[in-house]
């Protein structure tokens, strides 16, 4: 519909078509990703300060709201450091590969329904596509910072980010199995009715096998959550900016600007693998008790509604994060790939030819 | 066989998150796994022993504090049982009381840091600020008493500087009130978490005699599984009043000795440290604090070696006096400075992650290994 | 639990032709006065003894005696199985202060007798690492706990400043 709208406004001919599809797809990014950043820094601070029995900021604006443009401003007017023997080029296309890693995920995820930044059939195989480029970006900064702590922690985050990619993928497989799509959209859109006919519960129809799924759907849900979260490096898998052993691991060098968007990547990248699994799992865009819009017969507030429902699961599954992070201590990195080999991948590859099987009833 | 791969030299340098103080360890690596730990010390040597030699006994009380800036009132509460075993002096009973109180909730202040940080290096972040809001409420007890929040020169040879504010005793009593249900709730929150024991258990592990051929000694020996206190070995003050047990390690999630083990003989030794302290609150008599305080010290000639039980260890005491105002010689035994020792047995075969969980275990402070 | 004599009574039967002797009019305790050169047999033997077992060197300390120009360390052992304490003293000469190590009996000596080294100059013999360990490494100025030891005017270039 945006996409209409915008070609008709730049008049009806290709030229129009490349603009508007530019504008669409940058319109998550700027219109939603970057004020959710700026949001999701202060939220952390706010939600780890009172889990802490003390306030956080409180100064800058009421309780503290622009504490985050403050910082950004902050960050955005300090010296660029770049070493001496780093490597120039590699140090600086570093945070700019793993910024555009983070983001360009969100060009698939399906906000309400009658947007999406792209239409693209293989919807949840692109974003775990781009996502990995992230890892070529966390060790060019390892490299480049010529510093064997920075080098460590970037080895590190790597090894981990690989090996968690096969649960993940895993338990998409095993969903995109039952719904026959890739597309993020059309998963969100099967998943229409109440939260019933959610994929975590088994997904929408009422024949024997939705029931059967159940309780997989939990085992795949609880796995890809686990993954996902050492994906993004928070703890308890946060070893590559482990601060009291690497002192900030493969960011350290990093001042000013290029550090800011390594930390804006991380949040948005927070908010993109909850957004996949709230796609999968938790119906998308699609609300669990109906639309007001439908009640009083207001069409137009439909997708608003599916909007605010989407961010609102969203921005639940990144407080679930934050809470992990302030309470569970960090797992060692011998242990954490032991879970990740030993444990998830198992249970993943089980659960994925039981799916299959039930699937086939 | 394993690769062989070539050494690396990782500095944790004097600047570091985890190095408690400025310490340098050098470590050498093969790949993640350890081969040797070098430490390197002396980055806040301020020569403690030579200033000793030109000052009288009573103007060294404020350079002991500086030791061990985290136990304070153990540092001093050493210095005066040694002065007065060499002076033969007889101080009141009040004043006995109330040191034994002040050494207590100095232990639980130490005990509340070393876990904080531990647990803040093993990167769970929020069990740190639990403990530094109760050490808030011991440091403002102290406040009241004496006027200074980290260094007190409160205990005097011969008595105290000051005797306790009138609301010393009701507002101790209800620390201790809600002390003990924060303690349960940082043990839910650390010690009994899955992911602490998988860092903690069997990692570092120090057998009897090696701890005692080192000379380890406080909370590292009993976690090793013997029962030695310097409280109730060679009792000093009026330790031998009071009832209360010697926590040691059992290896409960893994072998006797390692890491979890330390942690935890400090988390029972500070529930230990409260039933002292309620002890001596009912029982303390009245008195003049500053009655014994002699207006000039000139001990006699000969030397002294006395100890105490700090939160690290025993710290002890070795004075020779020449007869004159001034100590001839002073010799602070240190108990991390001791303890660092062990580091190098204790850190080999293991990897990087886990020389900063064994050196928290360790609860080192810089300040009295250098001096 | 064994008082200081009848520790010296052992001593004496098993090293018969050593010079020790104990000093007994001190206010605290009394003190074991021992020869530097066989300070490493006489540890072993210390610690080795079933009727002794002194397993733990509590503490290890340096000491200048200015007027009869001797350097002395005195050793205060312990035996955590039979509670009983010692002190020994052994004193060497200040121009060339030389004492065995005991750190092969008790490893706590290790740091301690670098310690020594570092601020008296005290050599001792057969150490494993016998390097300073609080004075920067490459101190060239004396050993600073001595009472004639006069703080240098200048450090790799820094004027030192009291």
């Amino acid at each position: 519909m945006i996409y209409d709208f915008l070609v008709d406004l730049f008049g009806n001919s290709s030229i129009a078509n490349i603009i508007a599809g530019t504008i669409q797809s940058l319109l998550p990014l700027f219109a939603f990703i970057l004020p959710f950043a700026l949001f999701a820094v202060y939220l952390e601070r706010k939600v780890s300060a009172h889990m802490q029995d003390r306030l956080g900021p409180m100064r800058v604006g009421w309780h503290g709201w622009k504490q985050t443009i403050a910082d950004i401003l902050k960050l955005i007017q300090k010296e660029d450091i770049v070493a001496k023997d780093n490597d120039k080029l590699l140090f600086n296309l570093a945070p700019i590969i793993v910024f555009a890693g983070s983001y360009a995920a969100f060009a698939a995820i399906p906000f309400t329904s009658i947007f999406i930044g792209t239409e693209v059939d293989l919807g949840i195989f692109y974003i775990i596509a781009v996502t990995g480029i992230v890892v070529a970006g966390i060790l060019m900064a390892g490299w480049s910072s010529n510093n064997k702590y920075s080098l460590l922690g970037s080895m590190r985050s790597v090894a981990q980010i690989i090996s968690y990619e096969i649960p993940t993928i895993l338990v998409v497989l095993s969903l995109v199995m039952i719904s026959g799509s890739m597309n993020l959209h059309t998963l969100s859109e099967q998943q229409t009715g109440y939260a019933w006919n959610w994929y975590i519960f088994g997904g929408p129809g009422a024949e024997l096998s939705k029931y059967l799924l159940i309780p997989f759907m939990f085992i795949g849900f609880l796995v890809i959550y686990i993954s996902t979260l050492a994906e993004v490096n928070r703890t308890p898998f946060d070893i590559p900016e482990a601060e009291s052993e690497l002192v900030s691991g493969y960011h350290t060098e990093y001042s000013g600007m290029k550090f800011a968007m390594f930390f804006l990547a991380e949040y948005a990248n927070m908010f993109a693998v909850s957004a996949i699994v709230v796609a999968l799992f938790l119906g998308g865009y699609q609300s669990p008790i109906g639309y007001l819009g439908d009640l009083i017969g207001a069409k137009w507030m439909i997708p608003i509604e599916q909007f605010s429902w989407f961010t609102i699961k969203g921005v639940f599954f990144v407080f679930v994060q934050m809470w992990l992070r302030w309470t569970l201590p960090r797992v060692r990195v011998d242990q954490l790939m032991t879970i990740c080999w030993k444990y998830l991948i198992p249970i993943a590859f089980v659960n994925l030819i039981i799916i299959g099987l039930i699937t086939l009833l | 066989m394993a690769i062989k791969t070539e050494e690396m030299v990782l500095n944790m340098g004097p600047q570091h998150p985890s190095t408690h103080g400025v310490l340098r360890l050098e470590l050498v690596l093969e790949g993640e796994i350890i081969i040797n730990v070098i430490p390197h010390i002396g980055y806040l040597h301020r020569c403690f022993e030579k200033h000793c030699e030109v000052m009288t006994y009573p103007q060294i009380v404020p350079y002991t504090d500086r030791m061990d800036y985290l136990a304070p009132m153990g540092n001093e509460f050493g210095y005066a049982i040694a002065m007065e075993k060499l002076l033969g002096l007889q101080i009141p009973e009040r004043v006995e009381y109330i040191r034994v109180i002040m050494a207590e909730l100095q232990r639980i202040s130490s005990h509340l840091v070393a876990l904080g940080t531990y647990g803040a290096d093993i990167g769970a972040f929020t069990p740190f600020l639990y403990c530094f809001r109760d050490r808030e409420k011991i440091l403002s007890l102290f406040e009241i008493t004496c006027g200074a929040r980290l260094l007190y020169n409160y205990i005097w040879i011969g008595g105290l500087s000051h005797d306790l504010h009138p609301d010393f005793v009701r507002k101790t009593r209800e620390f201790i009130k809600e002390f003990r249900p924060n303690l349960k709730e940082v043990n839910d929150l650390l010690s009994h978490n899955r992911i602490f024991i998988d860092r903690t258990a069997n990692v570092g592990i120090l057998p009897i005699d090696t701890a005692i051929n080192y000379g380890v000694t406080g909370p590292n020996l009993r976690a090793s599984g013997i029962k030695w206190d310097v409280r109730k070995e060679d009792p000093y003050s009026i330790y031998h009043k009071f009832d209360y047990e010697i926590p040691v390690g059992e290896g409960t999630y893994g072998t006797v000795g390692d890491s979890w083990d330390r942690y935890y003989v400090r988390v029972l030794e500070m529930e230990e440290s409260c039933k002292i302290i309620e002890q001596a609150l009912e029982q303390i008599p009245e008195g003049d604090v500053q009655s014994a305080i002699p207006k000039r010290i000139k001990p006699p000639v000969g030397h002294v070696y006395a100890r105490v039980e700090n939160p690290r260890g025993d710290l002890g005491y070795f004075i020779i006096s020449d007869g004159s105002t001034s100590p001839y010689r002073v010799k602070v035994r240190a108990p991390s400075f001791v303890s660092m020792q062990i580091l190098n047995e204790l850190c080999k075969g293991y990897m990087v992650a886990d020389v900063v969980t064994i050196l928290g275990s360790i609860d080192i402070v810089l300040g009295e290994i250098d001096r | 639990m064994k008082n200081a004599e009848e520790i010296l009574q052992i001593l004496k039967e098993n090293f018969p032709e050593s010079n020790l002797e104990l000093k007994t009019d001190q206010p605290t305790e009394a003190v074991l006065i021992a020869a530097s050169l066989e300070i490493d047999k006489l540890s072993l033997f210390l610690r080795d003894s079933s009727e002794l077992l002194f397993d733990s060197l509590m503490n290890l300390s340096g000491v200048d005696e200015l007027k009869e120009s001797l350097l002395s360390v005195y050793y205060h052992l312990e035996s955590t199985s039979l509670k009983h304490k010692i002190t020994i003293k052994v004193s060497t000469d200040r121009n060339k202060p030389e004492i065995p190590t005991v750190s092969e009996v008790w490893k706590a000596a290790d740091w301690h007798e670098r310690e020594a080294y570092d601020l008296f100059g005290i050599i001792f013999l057969n150490h494993p690492d016998l390097r300073r360990i609080l004075m920067p490494y490459d101190w060239d100025a004396g050993y600073p706990l001595r009472k004639d030891y006069e703080n240098p005017e200048f450090y790799q270039g820094m004027k030192v400043p009291y």
